[in-house]
């Protein structure tokens, strides 16, 4: 940045400031804290013998079980991040560039409403429809003639159905905006060109609104990755991810060094990945 | 057994008699530790105590054994009674945070089950530090609609007529020690882990879903995800009570079960006041009001036998045979609890 004069400095200075202490007070304090609490031996409020020791990362890698379940969350992520970009950008695309008017806030409304409400009172609401003799299955065998029963509940795909459902906002609104973004004369030129709608997607909508869905997916791939309360839900006995062992180990055993290690390993993890793709997302803006 | 219900009213009035003078004199307000519903702040209860002593009661509450210590620790002299389980009391006492009762002058303790009353957990020396309160038990539970003949064996849970079918509470050291009853180990201190291990992974394909609460188990049993499982037994009256067709079990095997006791804090200001709170929680008049809203099982043996007939906790318990089969939990080394979820993680996860 560069600044005309010292008081112009001062003056962003000042107004930064409260940026910069929220930023500190509420992200930087309580992840040092957690930095912290995974270098010891023991949490300290639960016993008064620790010591520094690094053990609660080399765990990581001398039991296959974690390397293993991070692998079967991060796999998770991608599938519930695939689908959510799948579902979300059509519905995206309609809003931004097909309905307008009254409908679309209607749409926009019901879009947003499932994520105004508790997620815990969502995931359960799915636990009612997935369920074995339940609101699904009513619902088939009364269209359907031959009696069938999904019984998805307590399955892999009940946690992705309860995890789609949960994130596809974040996709369909960052798309929303890129899609509402695009200026409406470059799409009329192409079909004036006698463009197909294929090629305008393909060439004009998809590149210029990238970056907006890039932002959705990132936003869902990170959080699922260490979700657990869809996985110990809906998941049954499908339901051990990495995210369900993190929390037993703050909740179930007071293990917090080795709960705040194991998070500390899938934020590496989810940074490297995300370094891996930059070059993609870097293009993609 | 009518007879012996007006006999322990009649103990019950006479004791409340006793209790009264004695207190009256020294009216305090008393502070109670506890968990939030769990009987010592039923309002009939602090009404009646009040009645009867002159003393007030205020409640605090706790949602876990950790918190519970932490809140006598950071501040004492801030509680006068404090219910702690019995795993716990070796802990609390060796920090000084609980300290011995004298109950020479709580008549109803005599009344109270010897095997309770002198669980090793409480005694310690000779000397009580938990006052044995309240049990139950967490036992086998199956759907006696759906299940005939109504086992008398753990070994339902294996049985692959009822493949998916079962379902477990979702915690390592219950998992481990229903095993250990399974293969005739002793729950507390099982010395083959390995066949531990080997029996829970065979268990793993009989489950469809693991339970966590109370209402989780309602639910999946009343949409029918499961046909046998385990269950608390309190919990289990409370379902019995809503008209579930279940049947809870206490089978040969034995079941795992629990033991509260309440307790003291060495920096109580109104210890006479606590111990007379003490001695009204394990009055039978109490117990008896409190049963019929839905408790676990009395300490005390008069208490437990003044219940109705067909009340759920005289059918499951009312018979010694089945008390003795109920194994009681002891505190567990941290060590232990890590190695425990570990196992339980790679059994879950199915490695």
């Amino acid at each position: 940045m560069t600044f005309a004069t010292r008081t112009d400095a001062a003056r962003a200075g000042g107004m930064l400031t409260p940026a910069y202490v929220w930023l500190t007070a509420a992200i930087f304090l309580p992840l040092s804290a957690m930095l912290f609490f995974s270098l010891l031996s023991a949490a300290p409020f639960a016993s008064h013998d620790w010591r520094f020791t690094t053990a609660n990362y080399t765990a990581f890698f001398t039991h296959s079980l974690y390397p293993y379940l991070l692998a079967r969350s991060l796999g998770l992520s991608a599938i519930v991040t695939a689908l959510c970009v799948l579902i979300g950008y059509p519905c995206a695309y309609a809003l931004a560039r097909q309905i307008r008017g009254r409908s679309r806030e209607a749409l926009f409304l019901l879009i947003i409403l499932p994520f105004w409400s508790n997620s815990l009172v969502r995931i359960f609401s799915w636990a009612i429809v997935l369920r074995g003799n339940g609101l699904l299955d009513l619902a088939l065998n009364a269209v359907l003639p031959i009696p069938v029963s999904l019984n998805l509940m307590f399955s892999f795909s009940a946690i992705v159905i309860g995890l789609v459902h949960s994130y596809l906002p974040y996709v369909i609104l960052t798309s929303f905006l890129a899609l509402q973004a695009i200026d409406d004369s470059l799409v009329e030129a192409a079909r004036s060109l006698g463009a197909p709608f294929r090629t305008i997607l393909w060439r004009i909508l998809l590149p210029l609104s990238l970056p907006g869905l890039v932002a959705g997916a990132v936003l869902i791939f990170v959080p699922v990755a260490g979700s657990f309360m869809e996985a110990r839900i809906l998941g049954g006995r499908a339901g051990t991810l990495y995210g369900t062992v993190i929390e037993d180990q703050f909740v179930a055993v007071f293990n917090w060094p080795l709960g705040a290690a194991l998070s500390f390993i899938l934020l590496a993890v989810v940074f490297a990945i995300l370094g891996l793709a930059s070059p993609v997302l870097r293009r993609a803006r | 057994m009518r007879k012996m219900t007006r006999l322990t009213a009649f103990a019950a009035v006479a004791a409340a008699m006793f209790c009264a003078p004695a207190a009256i004199a020294q009216a305090a307000e008393i502070r109670v530790l506890n968990w939030q519903g769990y009987g010592t702040d039923e309002a009939f209860a602090v009404d009646a105590f009040a009645k009867k002593t002159g003393n007030t009661v205020v409640h605090d509450y706790f949602t876990s054994e950790q918190e519970m210590l932490t809140k006598l620790r950071t501040n004492p002299g801030a509680y006068d009674v404090v219910l702690v389980n019995s795993a716990f009391v070796k802990q609390a006492r060796d920090e000084g945070l609980i300290g011995k009762i004298d109950t020479s002058d709580m008549p109803n303790v005599k009344d109270l089950s010897p095997n309770l009353a002198n669980d090793p957990n409480l005694v310690v020396g000779g000397d009580t530090y938990g006052v044995a309160w309240s049990w139950g038990a967490t036992s086998l539970t199956v759907n006696k609609d759906k299940v005939s003949p109504i086992p008398t064996s753990l070994a339902i849970l294996w049985d692959p007529k009822y493949v998916g079918k079962v379902s477990i509470r979702d915690d390592g050291i219950e998992a481990i020690q229903f095993a250990a009853l399974a293969t005739g180990q002793d729950i507390n201190e099982p010395k083959d882990l390995d066949a531990i291990k080997a029996k829970l992974k065979a268990l793993m394909p009989q489950v469809k879903a693991f339970w966590g609460s109370e209402n989780d188990w309602n639910q999946f049993f009343s949409a029918g995800d499961f046909y046998v499982s385990t269950y608390w037994s309190g919990a289990a009256g409370r379902s019995v009570a809503k008209g579930l067709p279940l049947k809870f079990i206490v089978p040969s095997d034995g079941a795992v079960g629990w033991l509260d006791s309440l307790a003291i804090p060495t920096a109580s200001k109104n210890q006479a006041a606590a111990r007379a709170f003490i001695n009204y929680m394990i009055d039978p008049e109490f117990y008896v009001q409190w049963a019929a809203k839905g408790a676990p099982m009395s300490a005390n043996a008069k208490a437990a036998a003044a219940l109705p007939d067909a009340s759920f906790n005289k059918t499951t318990f009312g018979d010694p045979a089945v008390v003795a089969r109920v194994h009681f939990v002891k505190p567990l080394s941290e060590e232990t609890r890590k190695q425990y979820l570990e196992l339980w993680q790679e059994l879950k996860t199915g490695q």
